[in-house]
């Protein structure tokens, strides 16, 4: 294949190389931990600026504005101002907050989504881990940022904190499950749960192409569910300004809750990375089955763009939904899951087991 | 029904009223009653199938230098015919009188204004509080003997 | 535990939360006091006074052409209505005529006033169930009617454009091609609003079946304007007290049975067809005349009761002037549309979400100025 010209696992390997010649095996572990950790903290700062400005800008233009002007050109030091403005604000706390948990929970929050973006494969050879169950993990991860968000209104002793929590923990222990069943539905395609091998196996074609309907339903399902697990857009009713304030994180500032901000940017990167990485080929350039000319062109496009640009597609279909459509209600958010999204997410999985039994899929 | 019928059907409720008489006509057909007598006078004005003013409109105190007046506008919603009930409290000091948000639900927060503003008790009112100003607020800033040196001032 | 303690413990227990007086859906200084179990509303209690500035006891100390002024403080976005009201009233105490043109002014400005008003509503309706987008959209088109208005009477919001006999300046020269350009404008726009709110199913399913307010209740509390009529009670002051020169304009009194939220919200839009409809019939004849009818600089009315109402964007305002024959009045009391519909809110919103609350009180349009006065 064309694109192998762009493998990283090239790179990696020289620096892994070159750490080997100078120190032992273990401190070549250490090292290339910290290494990682760096180049991800680095992402988070530059994902967390760079959707911010994104969504501002989305969002004016939906809204016929033009958005941030005057900080930089076109507004694009906007989010570094506003990054170094919360950066400068005084954390405030109420006085009866329980202490605590209340510095904990926007910790909870930013670990969960730094644990998931660990196993997200950005490009050919460009992965933090490539575990065998990465799907397994990166659900399991993330739904650990659910924990910080109860905590975070608990611990605030605020009635719209809490009722905001208490909103957030049944939205995303439910639209969990809607979640997990639709990328199931593509693990059943794929027999793996390894991201590495699912991406390969979207070599002829991506599956929401091959997969037939019930790939199709499973992506649109994924992408209702993902919105609301990311509290974001007409789910976002643990925040809900015109009843709750701020609901969970109403009684934070600052820094605190630049983290609650910037995670929620993130696991927006993170849905829609894993959505792209499971639906629509990852890193995979765009390839038909049997056009070979037409394929290797695709494989000039370098895959980390390949990667970037679904993931760029993804978030603006998730800044779509939140600029135009109106909230739901919590009743009628936990209908759509329960009555609606679950069993049809659970017979499209039987279809899509017996179309693969069947081999009916490309 | 004109304002003669009118009148003459208030007349025949068995209830003392008087009607006012002024140099300049006045735009309702003006009935004037006793405190005691307003809320039977208002309850068969609304009940009374020939007259059914089932809408006041406008409920609002007066006050005088000898007497508190509390007016209610009713209109009927069928024929949009109009009246003005004017019910004179003698009492200034302690003044009550009976309340008609048993008949009608606006009444609620209009005697709650009037309570607040000209210190004008109703009795069986559900929740007689006052509604704008703090609980602790003393005397009924619509009154014309109220003082505030402070908010007040005299040109 | 015992089994008894147990259940007690498990049963639901009441609580308090204060919405308000900051808060972004109450629009304003508003407090609400609500009793929630859970999610669920089983009181609602507002707590007034926030902004209260005694509009009425000013009254009494200023003369009728410095009460115009105070008017359109109450309910902001229906200040020209307001106005109109108060100069109505004296000129009802002063047996004056004003001319036609002045008439069809007034007409004009109100219905204006109308459509900017339902267009703000629209707007905040649309964030307060987390549409923002629609606010910006609302903004749009009501820019265009305070520019108009900003050249009519050199304010946007607080115009005081009318005073007792007439208005206070004649209109522009070029005030009949500005508005008709912004009724060809809006003709377009307004299918917008449909196609990004009303026809949404989130949008139906929030505001369907939400905040039912029956005919009975709506006159029993004196629910007016939209509110009311989307209730099923016709009480349009425009039809029933003509006043100003709705009584030459052929239009359609909005009415919906339903009674509920979408209803409400219903009634507006279309409302705001209707406003549209007046204007174009206006705008074309403007008769000759004068704009302003010559009064003493000091009215005195003579001793006598005045109550005059008119349609606001809210409902019935009214305005009652009790004068001694002095040239301030003795006393004078309004009937402001949005404290009557603030008392129904209790029984709309019992029973329902806090959701639900946020959706009634949009839809009932509060303006809180106009409460408190």
């Amino acid at each position: 294949m064309k694109f192998d010209i762009y493998d990283f696992s090239v790179l990696t390997a020289s620096i892994h190389q070159l750490l080997g010649e100078m120190m032992g095996e273990t401190a070549v572990m250490i090292t290339e931990m910290v290494i990682v950790g760096i180049v991800f903290l680095t992402l988070f700062a530059i994902l967390g600026l760079a959707l911010v400005y994104a969504e501002r800008k989305v969002c004016a233009f939906f809204q016929q504005r033009l958005g941030p002007m005057r900080v930089g050109f076109w507004g694009t030091a906007q989010t570094v101002a506003d990054a170094i403005k919360l950066l400068l604000k005084e954390p405030l706390m109420t006085k009866s907050a329980d202490k605590f948990l209340f510095n904990l929970a926007p910790f909870i929050i930013i670990v969960a989504s730094f644990m998931a973006i660990a196993a997200v494969p950005f490009a050919l050879g460009l992965q933090a881990i490539d575990l065998d169950i990465g799907v397994f993990y990166v659900t399991a991860v993330s739904s650990i940022g659910v924990a910080g968000i109860l905590i975070a209104g608990w611990a605030s002793n605020n009635k719209y904190s809490l009722i905001g929590a208490m909103r957030s923990g049944a939205q995303i222990v439910s639209y969990e499950l809607s979640v997990g069943l639709s990328l199931l539905t593509i693990v059943v395609l794929t027999g793996s749960l390894q991201f590495s091998e699912i991406i390969e196996s979207q070599r002829e074609g991506w599956w929401i192409f091959r997969g037939h309907i019930p790939a199709f339903i499973a992506f649109v399902i994924y992408l209702i569910a993902g919105t609301a697990e990311t509290n974001r857009g007409p789910f976002d009713l643990a925040e809900a300004e015109s009843e709750l304030t701020a609901g969970f994180h109403t009684e934070y500032s600052g820094m605190k809750f630049a983290f609650f901000f910037l995670a929620e940017f993130v696991n927006m990167f993170i849905i829609a990375a894993i959505g792209a990485t499971m639906f629509l080929g990852g890193w995979m350039p765009l390839h038909f089955g049997g056009f070979t000319a037409f394929n290797e062109v695709m494989d000039f496009i370098p895959p980390i763009f390949w990667f970037l640009g679904k993931t760029a597609f993804l978030i603006f279909m998730m800044m779509w939904f939140k600029w135009t459509f109106p909230r739901l209600r919590i009743d009628q958010l936990l209908t759509l899951e329960w009555k609606y999204l679950l069993p049809i997410n659970l017979i499209n999985i039987l279809i899509m087991a017996f179309i693969v039994l069947m081999g009916w899929y490309f | 029904m004109n304002r003669e019928e009118l009148q003459d059907k208030i007349n025949s409720f068995g209830i003392e009223v008087s009607f006012a008489e002024s140099e300049v006509p006045t735009q309702f057909l003006t009935p004037e009653v006793s405190s005691e007598n307003v809320h039977a006078l208002i309850s068969e004005l609304k009940n009374n199938s020939d007259t059914n003013f089932d809408y006041l409109f406008c409920q609002t105190g007066i006050d005088f230098p000898d007497h508190i007046e509390v007016l209610y506008h009713l209109r009927n919603t069928q024929n949009n015919s109009e009246i003005v009930v004017k019910a004179k409290i003698e009492d200034r000091e302690n003044p009550s009188i009976a309340s008609v948000s048993d008949l009608y639900k606006t009444a609620d927060f209009h005697e709650r204004e009037i309570f607040d503003l000209f210190g004008v008790k109703f009795n069986n009112h559900p929740d007689l509080r006052r509604i704008f100003l703090d609980d602790d607020w003393e005397g009924f800033p619509l009154r014309k003997d109220y003082v505030d040196e402070v908010n007040i001032v005299e040109l | 535990m015992s089994v008894k303690e147990l259940h007690k413990a498990t049963q639901s227990q009441e609580y308090f939360v204060n919405m308000g007086p900051q808060h972004p859906s109450t629009h304003g200084v508003l407090r609400l006091l609500l009793t929630l179990d859970g999610e669920t509303i089983t009181k609602v209690e507002p707590h007034l006074g926030y902004i209260h500035r005694s509009i009425e006891k000013m009254c009494e100390k200023d003369s009728y052409q410095q009460i115009v002024h105070l008017t359109d403080r109450m309910d902001y976005l229906s200040c020209h209505m307001n106005n109109e009201a108060v100069c109505l009233a004296v000129e009802k105490g002063l047996e004056l005529e004003v001319s036609d043109r002045v008439k069809v002014i007034r007409t004009i400005m109100s219905e204006l006033t109308r459509l900017s008003s339902h267009q703000l509503w629209w707007g905040v309706m649309g964030m307060d169930l987390g549409a923002i987008t629609s606010f910006l959209y609302g903004f749009r088109d009501r820019e265009m009617i305070t520019d108009i208005f900003e050249e009519t009477c050199g304010a946007r919001l607080t115009m005081n454009y009318n005073v007792p006999g007439g208005v206070m300046f004649d209109i522009p020269a070029n005030f009949q091609t500005k508005v008709k350009e912004f009724i060809t404008h809006f003709r377009k726009k307004l299918p917008e609003y449909d196609q990004l709110m009303t026809n949404n199913i989130i949008f139906r399913n929030r505001t369907e079946g939400i905040g039912i307010l029956t005919k009975e209740d709506a006159i029993s509390f004196g629910v007016t304007g939209p509110s009311g009529r989307a209730s099923g009670w016709s009480n349009d002051i425009r039809k029933s007290h003509s006043y100003s020169a709705y009584d030459r304009v052929d239009f359609k009194e909005i009415i919906r049975t339903e009674g509920d939220s979408f209803a409400r919200y219903k009634a507006r839009i279309d409302e705001m067809w209707e406003s549209m409809n007046i204007i174009e019939q206006l705008i074309d004849n403007v008769p000759e005349g004068s704009c302003r009818e010559k009064t003493k600089a000091v009215i005195k009315l003579p001793k006598m009761e005045i109550y005059q109402s008119v349609e606001t964007a809210r409902g019935e305002l009214g305005v009652y002037i009790n004068s001694d024959g002095k040239k301030n009045p003795y006393r004078v009391k309004f009937r402001s549309p949005g404290f009557s519909n603030l008392n129904a809110l209790n029984t709309m919103a019992k029973g329902g979400k806090i959701a639900d609350l946020v959706t009634i009180m949009s839809t009932i349009d509060l303006v809180i100025p106009d409460i408190d006065r």
